[in-house]
């Protein structure tokens, strides 16, 4: 039983999909039971995960393998390190919130809970996936569900924005299969074909390096456009800001992580040539995302689209730090994505329940919100305290460890980096005050309720994790520097000169003249 | 003393049971007035379940590689070929008949001999080793398609069976020109017996050349890819909705399995010169097929384009001109067979009564009329698209695949992202499914035995979808041709 863990963490959530799909006469509140118990009892099982994850063993931990598809080297082969452990917990944790936040979704509702269990099958399964083909598979169907999410129940430009997100995200994946398909036809005229990535990583080892370029940017473009990496970022504030309030708290807590944890898990392991070769690119369009996302998010009057660009600019950071190539860059990268999913799913949350109070998502029309829901606002001033990088909360470590990370590689970027920080406090502050100081815009507003029962419990977890993690991030840390020190050594041996056997995949091949090209 | 030539018939019963039960039926709607559909079902329905036991069985059938002095192959091939194609026209059987007694038209027996006919062409087509037999094959299938295009003598109806004929009697005729040409140059039309003439010639291909590209101008066309399209979205906008699905799954199955005979066995040893022939019709298939999609606003032409650029993906996986080439080739035809039963089989539901509600429009909010039907169309939309976990994914990662292990990487970059621009008009539908009110009156239809039938492709889109092992024996054991 306990061999199958990561399987039944995955498809734990397949049991609510079976009884809300053919359970037709299901009342719209058992829906709701089922869907939170389903996705409850999902998380529970992923808290045995990291119970049973051991941070001194190297490598992929708990690996399932099984035979697929025998004839095309297909496998189901799934396994978890430090990055993977704590996004599928992030995914995990965040299910149970958002279905309890959507408790007041009334159209189709068994519909709705049902899109959200598959999403959860899907995003659990790409994290675990270490199938190239089984990774896809997931990492495609992760776009139905939300397609739905955002179209069926989102705002009034919900189908324009649905399929927006569905079509740059699939062109993006699209080179993504014929990347992953040329790496199988390789493995295929080597021997057998596989879409392991453990044996595709040595595989990867003995293309020429300008193949491997190329196929680094086929699986760049795939991840990029989810992260999003600007410019590829234009889906994001029409999704974001259609999407209903759990949408939008999936998408950026746990859909955008997606893209960060493939750059990590496949264009780094796949391609370290190629890596450090477009790595001054990619650091270069992270920092112009991390600026223009702050600058773009400073002008919004639309609360929901701001913070929707204050993902753009967050996201920016980790892609920075993943591509620092430093132990703390790295460590740093993997914290922010944790972190962001918590302080940005918190500030969508908040965001949400102020609008289904005043039904007005722009800042001009609201005011003096403080006094007339102190509970409220008081979260939210917490929640933008924490995502400005406020040192004790979650957010700080993670921006510290990246600028700090980066800095060594390029002073250039640390810096222009860090003054994204402080356009962060000014945007977010900024709105912060607009919303809740003034005079009350909206006569209507002065008898609104202040948070109720059951957002007292969907805010309460988020909360306080934003203030763990932000006083003792060992917790996290502990389980995620052997694995990015792994990383970093894979990709830029050349700064140690003791690690032989991850440079031995390379030497043959490629003599080492490129490296440190960075 | 005369030899009398050995004729073993046991390896084309299939075809002679079909023509049987046809012709039983053809003789019933002559001489019973007024005739009753009931016969018609069951004479059909015995002619296709005896084809299919005996396809079945030819399965494991020891003898010579061909009979009938090398006309018509024994090999696991033909016999895939046969069983997918009767299961086919099983569908088309019940699609058929659900829609005449829904349009309370009795008279329309000739549909059953003729549904019958059409598969004996097809089956006959796919094991044909001879250009001569190809070609009859082809003409039996295509006169009975004709005419099944017209049956319903409505306007549209019959316009699309004219203009079909008159564009197919034009291909047949190419086909005919390509026959002759290769007898010119090779001294046969065995299909055997041009791969052997071909072997080793170093000299002037001029003539073999041409006869190839004749003789691919008619496969073009059968299999509607670019630029022989033209016909197809007039012809399945026009013949009766039982009759799209048929023809669509159908005649793509066996011009192709034909054309796979052709391509990988006569034409063999120059596989150097046609395989960019088939990468350009690919590509162009492929890419116009999606644009020119996205402009329909009537479901049967968009699945009309869809269906041309699904030819591409096919002729994707051809390129290869190999056993991977020819097993994600044949996966992709059982896959798109399954997706385009299902997904005719509810656009002839929803379009309740003969061919009112095909437009776009009377789609809108059919997941508030019917959730089934929705979630279904859904599924099989998607699966077209090629999003995973449906088959329509797997057999798209084949063809892609095969085509970038022989170095056509680039044409699988086209596939991918034509496959993205289609999903865009996969996506119009769903949207309107889900995301628009319902407008205006609508009969529904809520008839059980289309249903159950629809099922069954629903079923495999995902199980296939999911398990695509399930097929891999059977069809490493199909892809070898034997000639």
């Amino acid at each position: 039983m306990t061999d199958h863990l990561l399987t039944i963490v995955t498809f734990l959530p397949a049991v609510g999909v079976a009884i809300l799909s053919t359970w037709r006469t299901l009342s719209d509140d058992g829906a709701r039971v089922v869907a939170l118990v389903t996705t409850v009892a999902t998380f529970v099982a992923s808290l045995a995960v990291l119970g049973r994850f051991d941070a001194q063993v190297p490598g992929f931990q708990m690996v399932e393998q099984a035979t697929w598809v025998k004839d095309l080297g297909l496998q189901y082969l799934v396994g978890i390190d430090g990055v993977s452990l704590w996004m599928v917990l992030l995914t995990t944790f965040l299910m149970p919130i958002s279905v309890l936040v959507s408790w007041s979704i009334d159209r189709n509702v068994r519909r709705y809970f049902l899109s959200m269990l598959i999403l959860e099958i899907a995003v659990v399964g790409s994290f675990v996936a270490l199938d190239l083909l089984l990774f896809f598979v997931f990492f495609e169907a992760i776009l139905v569900p939300m397609y739905f999410l955002i179209g069926g129940w989102g705002g009034e430009r919900r189908v324009y924005a649905a399929v927006k997100f569905f079509l740059y995200t699939m062109a993006g994946s699209a080179f993504l299969l014929v990347g992953t398909l040329f790496l199988y036809s390789r493995a295929a005229s080597l021997g057998a074909g596989t879409f392991d990535l453990r044996e595709l990583t040595g595989v990867a080892g003995t293309l020429a390096p300008a193949t491997a370029r190329w196929l680094f940017l086929a699986f760049f473009v795939a991840f990029a456009v989810k992260v999003p990496v600007f410019p590829l970022h234009t889906w994001l504030p029409d999704a974001h800001t259609e999407a209903p309030t759990a949408g939008s708290v999936l998408l950026a807590g746990v859909l955008l992580k997606v893209g960060a944890y493939g750059l990590i898990r496949f264009n780094l392991a796949l391609f370290p040539e190629a890596s450090r070769y477009f790595a001054t690119f990619v650091a270069i369009l992270a920092v112009i995302g991390i600026i223009y996302g702050a600058v773009v998010a400073l002008i919004q009057t639309d609360i929901k689209r701001l913070v929707a660009y204050s993902s753009v600019s967050h996201l920016g950071f980790v892609v920075l730090g993943i591509f620092a190539f430093t132990d703390q860059a790295a460590t740093g990268a993997v914290l922010q994505m944790v972190n962001h999913g918590l302080s940005t799913g918190a500030l969508f949350l908040l965001v949400g329940m102020v609008y289904e109070r005043t039904h007005t998502r722009d800042l001009g029309r609201m005011g003096g919100l403080a006094a007339i829901m102190p509970w409220l606002t008081g979260a939210f001033l917490f929640a933008v305290l924490a995502s400005v990088g406020l040192p004790g909360l979650n957010n700080f470590v993670g921006e510290f460890l990246v600028i700090a990370g980066s800095f060594l590689v390029s002073p250039w970027f640390g810096s222009l980096a860090a003054v994204a920080v402080v356009l962060a406090a000014i945007y977010l502050l900024w709105s912060y005050q607009r919303m809740a100081y003034g005079p009350v815009r909206d006569e209507d507003h002065r008898h609104l309720p202040d948070v109720s029962l059951r957002e007292a419990v969907v805010l309460a977890p988020v909360l306080a994790l934003l203030l763990v993690f932000g006083v003792y991030p060992k917790i996290l840390t502990d389980r995620i520097d052997p694995t990015t020190a792994a990383v970093v050594q894979h990709v830029a041996p050349a700064d140690r000169e003791t690690d032989l056997g991850q440079a031995a995949i390379a030497l043959p091949v490629q003599p080492g003249d490129e490296e440190g090209s960075t | 003393m005369i030899r009398t030539p050995e004729i073993d018939l046991v390896p084309i019963l299939p075809e002679l049971v079909l023509c049987a039960t046809a012709i039983v039926g053809l003789l019933y709607e002559a001489f019973a007035r007024p005739s009753d559909r009931r016969v018609h079902v069951l004479v059909a329905s015995i002619g296709l379940a005896g084809t299919a036991a005996v396809s079945v069985l030819l399965w494991n059938h020891e003898g010579t590689d061909t009979v009938l002095q090398g006309m018509v192959s024994v090999d696991r091939f033909s016999v895939l070929a046969r069983v997918l194609l009767v299961a086919i026209a099983a569908f088309a059987l019940v699609y058929g008949t659900h829609y005449f007694a829904r349009s309370g038209d009795e008279a329309r027996g000739e549909f059953y001999p003729l549904l019958l006919f059409a598969t004996a062409g097809m089956t006959l087509i796919t094991a044909a080793n001879d250009l001569i037999v190809t070609f009859l094959a082809l003409e039996i299938l295509s006169l009975s398609l004709y005419v099944l295009t017209g049956i319903t003598g409505r306007r549209g109806s019959s316009e699309a069976a004219m203009k079909y004929f008159l564009l197919g009697a034009f291909s047949s005729a190419f086909f005919l020109y390509g026959v002759a040409m290769a007898y010119g140059a090779t001294g046969t039309t065995k299909i055997r017996g041009i791969a052997n003439a071909l072997t080793g010639t170093t000299g002037d291909l001029a003539i073999v050349l041409l006869a190839f590209a004749f003789l691919a101008v008619a496969f073009a066309f059968k299999v509607s890819s670019v630029p022989f399209h033209m016909w197809t979205p007039d012809v399945y906008q026009g013949a009766p909705t039982p009759v799209t699905a048929y023809m669509s799954a159908a005649t793509k199955v066996a011009a192709f399995m034909a054309l796979i005979r052709v391509l990988d066995v006569a034409f063999q040893p120059i596989t150097w010169d046609w395989t960019p022939v088939v990468w350009v019709l690919a590509a162009a298939s492929m890419i116009v097929g999606s644009v020119l999609a996205i402009a329909q606003s009537d479901v049967k032409r968009m699945l009309a384009y869809s269906s041309i650029a699904h030819a591409g993906f096919i002729l994707t996986g051809l390129t290869a001109a190999d056993q991977t080439g020819i097993r994600a080739a044949l996966f992709y035809l059982i896959a798109y067979s399954i997706m385009t039963l299902g997904a005719f089989g509810i656009v002839m539901l929803v379009s309740a009564r003969g061919e009112e509600q095909t437009s776009f429009a009377s789609y809108a909010g059919l997941a508030r009329r019917s959730p089934l039907l929705a979630g279904l169309m859904t599924l099989f939309l998607l699966s077209l698209a090629g999003i995973p976990p449906t088959v329509g994914f797997i057999a798209k990662a084949g063809v892609f695949g095969a085509a970038i292990g022989a170095g056509y990487w680039p044409l699988a970059l086209i596939g991918v992202a034509s496959s993205v621009v289609a999903a865009f008009f996969y996506l119009r539908l769903i949207v309107l499914m889900y995301m628009q009110e319902p407008q205006g009156e609508h009969d529904r239809d809520p008839s059980l035995m289309p249903r159950v039938a629809i099922a069954i492709p629903a079923f495999l889109t995902l199980a296939l979808g999911i398990f695509p092992g399930l097929l891999s024996d059977i069809l490493r054991e199909a892809s070898v041709l034997r000639w």
